[in-house]
């Protein structure tokens, strides 16, 4: 055994320590000029390791998110930072078109997109994805389905498959809302026979209001994000107003009886895309960054994502899901002929896609959702 | 003319600048931004009563305030009532070191943060929760808990309660023993020591006790949000809807004011009322 000792002196300990920095520093410097930061903002769990790791590796980029719920807060923060603060804007597809209004994202170049390779057409000319002189700004990248939402312990998928449910005496006070206007009263004015559920006259916007009004006795309570998921999960709200697989699926995945179904009045689409804005200085990346989304790989990870999942938009996509992640393909439907495959339901008009009202404005619906919340 | 005391304003200007900086500045500003209105998205400075003339015109404004206060009043009446047993006990009947005990456990669950205890209660007050199967061994129930009024008030005093008995506590243990003695040998009942010599005597600890949880409730958001469910909402739930809805926080602080004027009234009559020196006779 050696008995020599490890004796640390003052002057050993700066000569190794500056030693140290003097061989470290060149990669630490190489490393700090290579990493580019893109700046994204984006819904809850767009820029986790799980939908960019792989991107930021390859690429030595580091993605810095900013997370809002609700397009009217994504506007608020492109309007209150200043220009540039971000580069990737992740966005449903109904407040895309404000952003081309106001002139806040760059064109992007279809050519350089497979929009051939999309599952559906009504994807590839996507409402406010490209403006009136057919210049694209907007690249879709996922889809999900609202419908009625349901504790599979109380309701049948057949039962669940009217929006008339919810106003079952076994649901009084099990109700609840995702505290959002757009998606409930959407539903409501599908309910009430209005093929296109976001564009009503007066009189229908009115009808929609009583109805809504009706399920008052129901609720019972207008939920955000961690409110629904736990209030589905314990049980304490057995049917959900305004959501879909995005929420029942993460759930399902955790082994919680509750599911999701697109009921015979119709169901309505959330669609997802994503913009560069205007004033970004990294355009490049960020261009490299969309064509990932569209590959295939990018589709699975779209599809899978941990923070809440949604449908793969190209063929490929959907293919690559089915090979890698048969049983997520199955469980959301994503299979060639499952009856239930979502763009089966698009196909058969079943489906309306979300939108921002067209004769009313979002001040009318707020006002009124508030005034519901207190009635 | 008195000469300026240097040593007096050395502790004094600290706790006025904080004020100034920190409370008589942002009120300026919220009821200034009032009468801002909203572009695009974005705030414009202006002065215009555009957001007062929605917001006051508006039923759903009126009847979220009233029931926040309604709210608001009974979990301070309740939480007033609640402490006021175990106060009494730890004021009269118990050792000093027993009181100094029971005190520093009645702090330590503000170690904790109230939103986390909030969550707690989803486990304990949820129809499958701990509270329903003791009930459900009973024969009873289950009932409705969560995302009811019920879950709210139990929010509010999950904040309130042991600051209103610590307040009362120290109230009482201030009061002289030897008055209530008297009380008692003259023949009083404990009902009646508590209505002519407790509370007298006691009074303005009460009423500021009572009016701590009264602001707490107030302005809270996370028990009528996250045990209330929402339904119906309440003045802060307001606020936050407000500014999610076109990010008009003009019109949030239309409401911001208006709690604070309500806040203003309240504990200014609160405050006369527990120092008003009783008529004498």
């Amino acid at each position: 055994m050696s008995d020599t000792k490890f004796v640390q002196t003052k002057r050993t300990f700066l000569k190794t320590g500056l030693a140290s920095v003097a061989l470290t520093t060149p990669f630490v410097n190489r490393a700090w000029a290579q990493t580019v930061e893109l700046t994204m903002l984006g819904w809850y769990g767009t820029a986790e390791p799980d939908m960019v790791g792989a991107f930021e590796e390859a690429n030595n980029v580091k993605f810095v998110p900013k997370y809002y719920a609700g397009g009217d807060n994504m506007l608020a923060a492109l309007a209150q930072n200043p220009p540039g603060t971000f580069d990737i804007i992740h966005t449903d597809a109904e407040y895309a078109k404000l952003l081309v209004a106001n002139d806040l994202v760059m064109e992007l170049d279809p050519n350089a997109y497979a929009f051939d390779d999309l599952l559906h057409d009504d994807f590839k000319s996507f409402a406010g994805h490209w403006d009136a002189g057919g210049k694209l700004y907007s690249l879709i990248t996922r889809f999900g389905h609202l419908g009625v939402s349901y504790n599979k312990d109380v309701l049948t998928a057949e039962e669940a498959a009217s929006y008339d449910i919810y106003w079952d005496k076994r649901l009084t006070g099990k109700v609840g809302h995702f505290d959002w206007h757009l998606p409930s009263l959407g539903q409501m004015s599908l309910l009430m026979g209005n093929a296109s559920p976001f564009d009503i006259g007066t009189d229908a916007w009115k009808a929609v209001q009583e109805k809504t009004l009706s399920l008052k006795p129901q609720v019972g309570g207008y939920f955000d994000f961690g409110g629904t998921f736990s209030g589905l999960k314990n049980g304490e709200m057995l049917a959900m107003v305004g959501i879909g697989d995005w929420v029942t699926g993460i759930l399902e995945r955790d082994g919680t009886p509750v599911a999701s179904v697109v009921p015979k009045e119709g169901g309505i689409q959330w669609t997802e895309s994503y913009s560069i804005a205007k004033t970004s200085t990294k355009t490049d990346l960020a261009l490299k960054y969309l064509a990932y989304t569209m590959s295939p790989e990018g589709q699975v990870k779209t599809a899978q994502m941990l923070g809440y999942p949604g449908h793969a938009v190209t063929k490929a996509g959907r293919a690559l899901l089915n090979e890698v992640d048969a049983a997520e393909a199955q469980r959301s439907h994503q299979v060639n002929g499952d009856p239930q495959d979502p763009i089966t339901l698009i196909n058969e008009g079943r489906i309306s896609y979300r939108d921002i009202p067209v004769q009313q404005s979002l001040e009318d619906w707020n006002d009124f959702w508030s005034e519901y919340k207190n009635s | 003319m008195r000469r300026l005391n240097l040593y007096a304003l050395t502790f004094r200007l600290p706790i006025i600048v904080w004020q100034a900086l920190f409370f008589i500045g942002p009120l300026i500003f919220v009821v200034a931004m009032s009468f801002f209105v909203v572009k695009n998205y974005r705030m414009v400075e202006t002065f215009e009563l555009e957001s007062w003339a929605k917001m006051v015109s508006r039923d759903y404004v009126w009847s979220a305030y009233r029931y926040t206060i309604l709210m608001a009043g009974g979990a301070a009446a309740l939480a007033t009532l609640l402490a006021f047993p175990a106060a009494w006990f730890l004021a009269f009947r118990c050792s000093a070191r027993t009181r100094q005990a029971a005190i520093l456990l009645l702090i330590i669950p503000f170690f904790t943060s109230y939103l986390v205890r909030t969550f707690s209660w989803y486990t304990l007050l949820a129809e499958a929760g701990v509270l329903n199967g003791a009930l459900g061994v009973l024969g009873l129930g289950p009932y409705k808990l969560l995302n009811t009024a019920i879950g709210t008030l139990t929010g509010y005093l999950t904040l309130v309660l042991p600051l209103v008995v610590i307040l009362q506590t120290v109230t009482m243990a201030n009061i002289d023993a030897r008055l209530i003695q008297a009380a008692r040998n003259l023949g009083c009942s404990p009902a009646r020591t508590i209505w002519t010599v407790i509370l007298p005597a006691g009074k303005t600890g009460f009423v500021i006790a009572a009016l701590f949880a009264f602001i707490l409730c107030f302005g809270d958001f996370v028990a009528p949000f996250y045990l209330g469910g929402s339904n119906p909402p309440t003045l802060p739930i307001l606020i936050i809807d407000t500014t999610k809805a076109g990010q008009q926080w003009p019109r949030a602080a239309v409401v911001a004011v208006m709690m604070m004027l309500t806040l203003f009234t309240i504990a200014f009559a609160a405050i006369m009322f527990a120092y008003r020196k009783r008529a004498s006779r």
